[in-house]
């Protein structure tokens, strides 16, 4: 048995509780104990990433205890690929925030590690409830994140978040409970099977559960008509916290991918594909009203936001899409919008520190400190979200229109990214324009942006450079991410296949 | 008894559903609780009902799923924590917007100006 699996989960953790312990203590101390966590967290993702690489789903008993009874952590490519993704993007938010920009410092470092665990935990997990469990542990920290630094703005964004997310919470249970009662298992490689044998008596009731789960990842992948929290509340949380809660939306879309191809996926029998009627359309409507969003906004980080909502929508399509090419397409967007959201996020904190008053609104406003260096690199950024050759966002959008089959799909998808990307090159220009060239006859003072703060978001804008660069070895490995995903039997054998160690449990 | 728990959970649901659309953070917050309570109770029927059922193999001819009432033992801690903390921020909430409207704005008046 591997050890290393449950790492991702044990080291935020550990982490978590001795800088819990520290407070109080120097800063420098705090954020060099985050600092050397996350780089061994990094460290341990990519020795995952390249043990996944061998096409082996390796599954570890928590416990000991066999499967289906206990519950497993399962390391395939896709949470491998998921964990690789949350540490890099842990990596530069604590990057940046080690730069000064998290005060007060004590709770920051600590809860951010809490969120690592709960996050990690919820892309390895190989059971629906202690899904639900690892859900409420990066919720819990998610809220305290948000509501870090204080302040009007953020606690009325935090309100709605978290009573939203109770709810949604309150539903995961019920649909929860609803299969459980339904198939006598939680694990999802034995539920799996047992749906596929669902009597046409039962059918109904686990569509109803089936959906109901829909509902709630729909909410965590802020999906139409589940998005309205997002914008403001990342609008309003502190750079380092927003740059983070880019993973946020991933988990939903996670775990949509994860229940929608191995529990109701292409052999679920009189189950087969729930979801794809819904989320189709769905996610058409999320990548419109997410560009018509990012054209209204009036101030730079809730355009950034409303970027995210249209980037949801666009894996969402990718999803429904529910083939290998789609699939491999809608993860290495997946891969591409993460970098390059936080880094706008970030660089947004920058650019609104050195605007004094007028801070991230899109009017006039005071000449920047650093106005062509900055301005390169939003230029850079810009073009990357939308997605202007030759940068990463337009692989991943050529890709995803590639894989659309029938023509009413290629129809309405080629359309609406389109639409979508002239749509965001509008307003990306009018913000752009506005911040760096209609400028009143004066600077703000203003302190130079930190050297390191800002090449936090230029590793991060590099990130997105070399996947545009080195495009071919990662569309491959999300290409066979995506064949392993489709192919669900894999992983139901490696479960319920699992030898537990033994001569452990004597009895 | 099946009729009797589903009336108690649907009106349960029922209530903290419609406390859940009102505009202020108290009743939401209670109505959350109640929901809660109904999810409790259906998650703990989701191991069917038994009477003098007991949760050990072999004690008796008949036994109870042990699993739900460890999934509700779970549920009730994690939404116990979460109403204390939503508590909490919703005082905050409170103090810092003056008053208890989830948008932070008093009447009709303030939304439309």
């Amino acid at each position: 048995m591997n050890h290393l699996i449950i790492a991702p989960v044990l080291l935020p953790l550990l982490t978590a509780i001795v800088l819990l312990l520290g407070t109080g203590r120097p800063p420098r101390i705090q954020r060099g104990i985050s600092f050397i966590s996350v780089c061994a967290q990094l460290a341990v993702a990519l020795v995952l990433l390249s043990i996944a690489a061998g096409d082996q789903t390796l599954v570890y008993a928590l416990g000991n205890w066999a499967p289906p009874f206990g519950i497993v952590l399962v390391l395939d490519r896709l949470s491998a690929l998921m964990v690789a993704l949350t540490a890099s993007l842990a990596f530069f938010s604590l990057w940046y925030a080690a730069r000064g920009n998290d005060k007060p410092t004590d709770s920051l470092h600590s809860v951010m590690h809490f969120l690592l665990m709960g996050v990690n935990g919820a892309f390895l997990t190989g059971d629906l409830f202690n899904l639900f469990v690892f859900f409420e542990v990066l919720l819990i920290a998610s809220y305290t994140l948000l509501l870090h630094g204080g302040g009007a703005a953020r606690i009325k964004s935090g309100l709605h978040y978290v009573l939203l997310n109770l709810i949604g919470s309150s539903l995961f249970l019920i649909a929860a409970a609803l299969l459980y009662g339904l198939t006598g298992t939680l694990n999802m490689a034995d539920m799996a099977v047992k749906v596929a044998n669902t009597s046409a008596e039962q059918a109904p009731l686990m569509h109803a559960a089936a959906l109901l789960l829909l509902v709630v990842f729909g909410l965590k992948a802020a999906m139409v008509p589940l998005y309205f929290w997002l914008p403001r509340a990342y609008a309003s949380a502190s750079a380092p916290v927003a740059a983070m809660f880019c993973i946020m939306t991933k988990i939903g879309i996670y775990a949509i991918i994860r229940m929608y191809s191995l529990v109701f996926g292409t052999e679920a029998g009189l189950l087969a594909n729930v979801a794809s009627p819904w989320l189709w359309p769905l996610a058409l409507i999320t990548l419109t009203l997410g560009a018509a969003g990012a054209l209204a906004a009036r101030e730079l980080r809730l355009q950034i936001a409303y970027l995210v909502v249209v980037s949801v929508g666009t894996m969402l399509a990718g999803v429904a899409l529910n083939s290998v090419a789609a699939l491999g397409a809608t993860l290495y967007y997946l891969l591409h919008s993460t970098w390059v959201c936080a880094a706008l996020f970030l660089l947004a904190d920058i650019i609104m520190r050195q605007r004094g008053a007028t801070s991230d609104r899109i009017i006039t406003g005071p000449r920047l400190k650093q106005p062509v260096l900055l301005g390169t690199v939003f230029f850079i950024g810009a073009a990357a979200v939308i997605g202007m050759p030759p940068l990463s966002g337009f692989i991943g959008k050529v890709m995803l229109m590639r894989s659309a089959v029938s023509d009413e799909q290629t129809f309405w998808l080629w359309f609406l990214l389109l639409a979508s990307s002239i749509v965001m090159v509008t307003a990306l220009s009018r913000s752009g324009s506005t911040i760096f060239w209609r400028t009143e006859n004066r600077t703000a003072k203003a302190d130079k942006a930190d050297h390191l703060a800002l090449a936090a978001v230029m590793a991060l804008f590099a990130c997105t450079l070399a996947l545009s660069f080195a495009a071919s070895p990662v569309v491959n490995y999300t290409q066979a991410t995506a064949a392993q995903i489709m192919a669900p039997n894999n992983y139901i054998d490696a479960v319920l296949s699992h030898q537990t160690v033994e001569g452990v449990h004597h009895e | 008894m099946e009729i009797l728990i589903s009336a108690v959970i649907a009106i349960l649901t029922s209530c903290g559903v419609y406390l859940l659309l009102r505009g202020r953070t108290f009743p939401i917050i209670l109505g959350l609780t109640l929901l809660t309570y109904a999810v409790n109770l259906f998650i703990f029927m989701s191991g069917r009902l038994n009477t003098s059922a007991s949760t050990i193999i072999g004690v008796g001819d008949q036994y109870a799923d042990p699993l739900p009432q460890a999934l509700v033992l779970t549920a009730i801690v994690i939404s116990f924590a979460m109403t204390a903390f939503v508590l909490v921020l919703a005082l905050r909430a409170r103090a810092e917007l003056g008053n208890d409207h989830v948008d932070g704005r008093n009447s009709i008046e303030e939304i439309k100006s």
